[in-house]
């Protein structure tokens, strides 16, 4: 198991430096020249030169990579051409947020996914599946921001229940501690404020873990499907289990297995979505600060988000591959036996 | 035929004339229905009684059991033989209530103990599952589940039937696996289906099955993933355990070699029809019915590694199950089919004290003088297998 | 021949039907049918494999919601090309003066906060989106598959350099990546076809390689090798075709990925530029009136849903018609 660990973490790094190079390039080599749009249309070329040079633009293009991997190796990810500030703290300050909320948005995906796949499959071709089918369906077709609008309609706009946007009520809000509202809410042990920050975060969650929550409902009800065929299913049946058991224990937690790595991939859409939700519930997280950032040509930021976005979705995926292989004795042991 | 309730749906279709009908009757020879609670007839144990089972196909219904009628006796060992698709894994599943959709039991009774297992309600019929009644499946491998160690599917019937704690429950477990023969079953309890070998898992799901004490076992088809010599241990396990414990053995195989070294008395099923049922002995002396004769005749023989004729096939198909025969099943492969056979649906008929389904037998037929002695039996297949050149 | 007939080896038994006992059986049974009366076993088991585009489509057809998502799709693909010339006013045209309107005799869906005809932009809108899914699905598919395929059939670092990269790209949001190829290329429906277009190339090159792979081992493409054909002819002749089927699910689901995306980076102002109407854009421009006029944000909505859904059922289906197994279940 341990050298299955280790082997995974190494995997990792390679993909890294990929993904660096890639946004790398695609910064510094295709788009247009951030300078003047910094500067503003009539900088002199003098002061375009000054600006470069201060930013290690009139390098070249290896030296700026290997300049910036080697900054980035030590938590430096430079300094963002507008702000000042530096590129990590940027992020630092809007993050929590955007993983709140995806947090948020991959619970209620799992744990509904998984729950209209097993009714689906096991109440199979009843009017569970067909409305599990249904829900599955419209879950991939709909537009998050869209879907983001309707329940901002309906919720906040005709039933007046939840917040339209936002995190949390300006003056409701936690004493910073690790930027998470819930935590920081707790921390403080301020429950108006986690009480606000969770009615906050219901609707944004929502929309954003709808589409997860569609993949995950099918593949749970296929991967179901095929458990509840396995004899091993019939033996326990033939045991005299009762039904819940045999669904509960023997099929589903055979079912499971391949879950997991759909949900660590689902992780990593969401990061993605989130963007698009964020921007439809005035979320302060990454998305906007982003998108901004690429429209402004602010290099360091984009390369920092994107790659962070990366080695978080990499993670995740490690972490998924890892539960899959505790899930599934098959690997466990055989990776024990290797090392 | 006539052991289907009356208001039960037949499912046989075209029956034969009046004669053939009586014939039946006769040949079935069953009392009535003993008085629910009671044991039936001394010393049966199970009693299946016209039982039919269907699954319903997009493209159309299968029959895949038809009016199967037996019983077994306490202690006794009934081999059900058939090929792949005749009905006889759907037969013991139904017994069991295990049949999942599309199959569905749509006649006849089940009686175990004079209960109808059909009739029983959920949670009655989970306490004779794998307590009464268990079942060992064909597919070591894919019978045991690959997630949970030996230990915790073991103890999971022990723990529920028996009602014993953990601990106890671990105990039987190791003395189970000890007298299935796993060595060191301490340690071995804590392994997971795939760290065992084909052989050991079957003695694994012989010892699942086997840790209630169950008055009854099907083993539907338990050897027939396995090497030879691995089949042999198993089988002669659950015979030496037969005779420890005292259980019945349905043993369910393709395999007709199992049958003589195992079985007290045989059901021969095709399509879904019980075609011939005799005591072990009887059948392998003589065998009547042409489709028994025909899979008695496959299996190779010492004379036959001599021999430079291929071996003997019974020609043909298994008819697809959507479009059985309008008459007999086994007319369209049968050497011996008359015009009779392929319009009519024989009855089961008793001969000489054994049943059988075939119009070769049926009195006015000459039945006695049709059947094969043992000496024409063999010299017949000499015969034939120099013909089978010709079949397909 | 019948067995019947065939002479008894000198020296063994006789067959058991001896002559005696046939009149007997003749008498209760009738004659001894012949071979070939009673068909050896039944035709039906054996149904040759059919056409296989046929065998699909016969299949598509007995699928009613793929049937109708095709119809739909159909419909959208006849406004896309003559919507322009049918919409009732100039999807462009804005009038100040009658702004988010609701839905009206004159103004079916209303109009918007320009005061544009919100019904005449969804109709146009239906070319933006299919255009866009269309070329940015060909582009992913021609780079992809000519990755793949290269990845798959010359094998080693080819193979791993090219997956790895692959991978890399995969490891990244889908739109997050599109956003920062929107970055580098700038604003632009075009170079958002681009954008979403370079982002899938990996499923294309993944299922590529996959069914190289698994095909590369069969007889007949060794056969063709034996034969002496070129490589490139052997996967554009015997590969390909092969991997044909999934290739065509994947690329019909891919269009309604590819038109969600083309909405997304409208919503986010990254597509079309104003005043030119796009799905997308129009959410994205009318989302401050969302309790003030929310019909400006309900038909375009409507329309990418309606899109999206009708292209994964009707790859839901194919994919169904495709794999019998799936079928079943």
């Amino acid at each position: 198991m341990l050298k299955f660990i280790i082997k995974r973490v190494l995997m990792v790094i390679p993909v890294m430096i990929g993904v660096s190079i890639i946004v790398f390039s695609l910064m510094r080599v295709f788009s247009p020249d951030p300078a003047p749009i910094v500067l503003g249309q009539h900088a002199t070329q003098e002061a375009i030169t000054t600006w470069r040079m201060a930013n290690g633009l009139d390098k070249p293009v290896v030296v700026q990579y290997l300049t910036y991997l080697w900054g980035a190796l030590q938590g430096d990810l430079g300094v963002s051409y507008f702000s000042k500030a530096s590129v990590a703290k940027e992020i630092g300050a809007r993050f929590p947020a955007t993983i709140e909320l995806a947090i948020a948005a991959i619970i209620f995906a799992s744990i509904f996914g998984i729950l209209l796949g097993v009714v689906a499959a096991v109440k199979k071709n009843s009017i569970f599946d067909a409305a599990g089918s249904l829900i599955a369906l419209v879950g991939v077709s709909i537009p998050i921001f869209w879907l983001g609008i309707l329940l901002i309609m309906f919720f906040s706009g005709f039933l007046h229940l939840l917040p339209s946007g936002g995190r949390i009520n300006v003056l409701l809000e936690p004493a910073r501690v690790t930027g998470f509202y819930m935590v920081d809410a707790v921390i403080a042990g301020d429950w108006a404020a986690l009480k606000d920050a969770l009615l906050h975060l219901v609707l944004p969650s929502l929309a954003l873990g709808m589409y997860s929550m569609a993949i995950i409902t099918r593949m749970t009800r296929s991967s179901m499907l095929e458990s509840l065929g396995q004899e091993y299913v019939r033996t326990a049946r033939a045991k005299g289990l009762r039904e819940i058991k045999v669904v509960g224990k023997h099929a589903l937690r055979n079912s499971l297995i391949p879950v997991t790595t759909v949900i660590g991939l689902q992780f990593g859409a969401l990061l993605g979505g989130a963007l698009l939700t964020e921007s439809v519930f005035s979320w302060p997280g990454i998305g906007k600060f982003t998108v901004d950032s690429i429209l402004k040509s602010d290099f360091p930021v984009v390369q920092g988000i994107v790659l962070l976005v990366a080695l978080i979705f990499v993670t995740v995926n490690l972490v998924a591959d890892l539960v899959y292989a505790y899930l599934d004795p098959r690997i466990k042991y055989a990776s024990k036996k290797e090392g | 035929m006539t052991g289907v309730p009356p208001g039960e749906p037949m499912t046989v279709t075209a029956g034969p004339a009046g004669t053939a009908a009586a014939c039946a009757a006769e040949a079935r020879g069953v009392a009535e229905p003993p008085p629910k609670g009671g044991h039936g007839e001394a010393g049966l144990l199970l009693q299946v009684r016209g039982l039919s089972t269907d699954f319903a196909m997009k493209k159309g219904t299968v029959h895949a059991v038809i009016d199967v009628s037996f019983s077994v006796r306490e202690g006794e060992v009934l081999a059900i033989v058939g090929e792949s698709g005749s009905g006889k894994s759907v037969a013991a599943l139904s017994v069991l209530g295990l049949l999942q959709p599309p199959g569905r039991c749509v006649a006849g009774e089940v009686l175990y103990k004079g209960r109808d297992l059909l009739k029983l309600p959920k949670g009655e019929m989970r306490d004779i599952r794998g307590n009464h009644i268990s079942m060992i499946f064909q597919e070591p491998m894919t019978s045991l589940n690959p997630v949970f160690t030996i230990e915790d599917q073991l103890t999971e019937s022990i723990r529920l039937h028996l009602k014993l704690d953990r601990r106890a429950a671990v105990k039987r477990a190791v003395e189970m696996l000890r007298l299935v023969g796993i060595p060191s079953p301490e340690k071995r309890i804590k392994d997971y289906p795939h760290q065992m070998s084909g052989g050991m898992r079957q003695r694994v799901m012989t010892a699942m099955a086997l840790s209630c004490d169950p008055d009854l076992l099907i083993a539907d088809e338990p050897t027939t993933a396995l090497d030879v010599t691995i089949q042999a241990q198993i089988l002669a396990l659950i015979s030496d355990l037969r005779d420890k414990i005292g259980m019945a053995v349905i043993l369910i195989t393709h395999d007709l070699g199992v049958v003589a070294e195992t079985a007290d008395r045989v059901i021969v099923m095709y399509c879904g029809q019980v075609v011939e049922e005799a005591t072990t002995e009887q059948l392998f002396e003589r065998p009547l019915h042409p489709y028994t004769l025909g899979l008695l005749r496959s299996i190779p023989t010492m004379e036959d590694t001599e021999a430079t004729e291929p071996l003997y096939m019974i020609r043909g198909m298994v008819p697809n199950p959507l479009h059985l025969p309008r008459g007999c099943a086994f007319a369209p492969r049968c050497d011996r089919r008359r015009a009779r056979c392929a319009a009519e649906q024989p009855a089961l008929i008793e001969v000489e004290g054994r049943k059988l389904r075939c119009f070769l037998f049926e009195p006015g037929c000459n039945q006695a003088a049709t059947a094969l002695s043992p000496e024409s039996a063999q010299a017949g297949g000499a015969v034939r297998r120099a013909d089978s050149e010709v079949a397909p | 021949m019948s067995k019947w007939d065939s002479p008894v080896a000198p020296g063994t038994p006789p067959e058991p039907a001896s002559e005696g006992l046939v009149a007997d059986e003749t008498m209760a049974l009738g004659e001894l049918l012949p071979d070939g009366s009673i068909p050896e076993f039944d035709e039906t088991l054996h149904e040759k494999p059919e056409n296989q585009w046929l065998e699909m489509w016969r299949s598509l057809k007995a699928n009613r919601a793929a049937l109708v998502s095709l119809i739909f799709i159909a419909f959208l693909a006849l406004l896309a090309v003559i919507g322009p010339y049918i919409t009732p006013y100039n999807p462009i045209e804005t009038n100040m003066a009658n702004a988010l309107k609701p839905p009206s005799a004159q103004h079916w869906f209303g109009t918007d906060q320009l005061g544009m005809d919100i019904f005449s932009r969804v109709i146009a809108g239906t070319r933006v989106s299919l255009t866009v899914g269309l070329l940015a699905v060909s582009i992913a598919l021609t780079v992809g598959i000519i990755l793949g395929a290269v990845a798959g059939y010359a094998g080693g670092w080819v193979d791993t350099v090219i997956m790895r990269v692959m991978d890399m790209m995969l490891s990244v949001p889908s739109i997050l990546l599109a956003i920062t190829l929107m970055a580098a290329l700038g604003k632009g429906i075009d170079k958002a076809v681009v954008a979403i277009g370079l982002v899938s190339i990996p499923e294309y090159a993944r299922i590529v390689r996959g069914s190289i792979l698994s095909i590369k081992e069969n007889d007949y493409v060794a056969a063709a090798h034996v034969v002496g054909l070129s490589d490139s002819r052997i996967i554009l002749r015997h590969v390909l075709p092969n991997a044909l089927s999934v290739i065509i699910v994947r690329a019909t689901l891919g269009i309604s990925s590819a038109v969600l995306d083309t909405a997304a980076l409208g919503f986010l102002g990254l597509g079309v530029q104003p005043p030119q109407a796009e799905w997308g854009d129009m959410l994205g421009r009318a989302r401050g009136f969302i309790f003030q006029a929310p019909h400006t944000l309900l038909f375009p909505g409507m329309a990418i849903t309606a899109t999206v859904l009708a292209f994964n059922l009707l790859g839901d289906g194919l994919r169904d018609a495709l794999d019998p197994k799936a079928r079943i279940k």
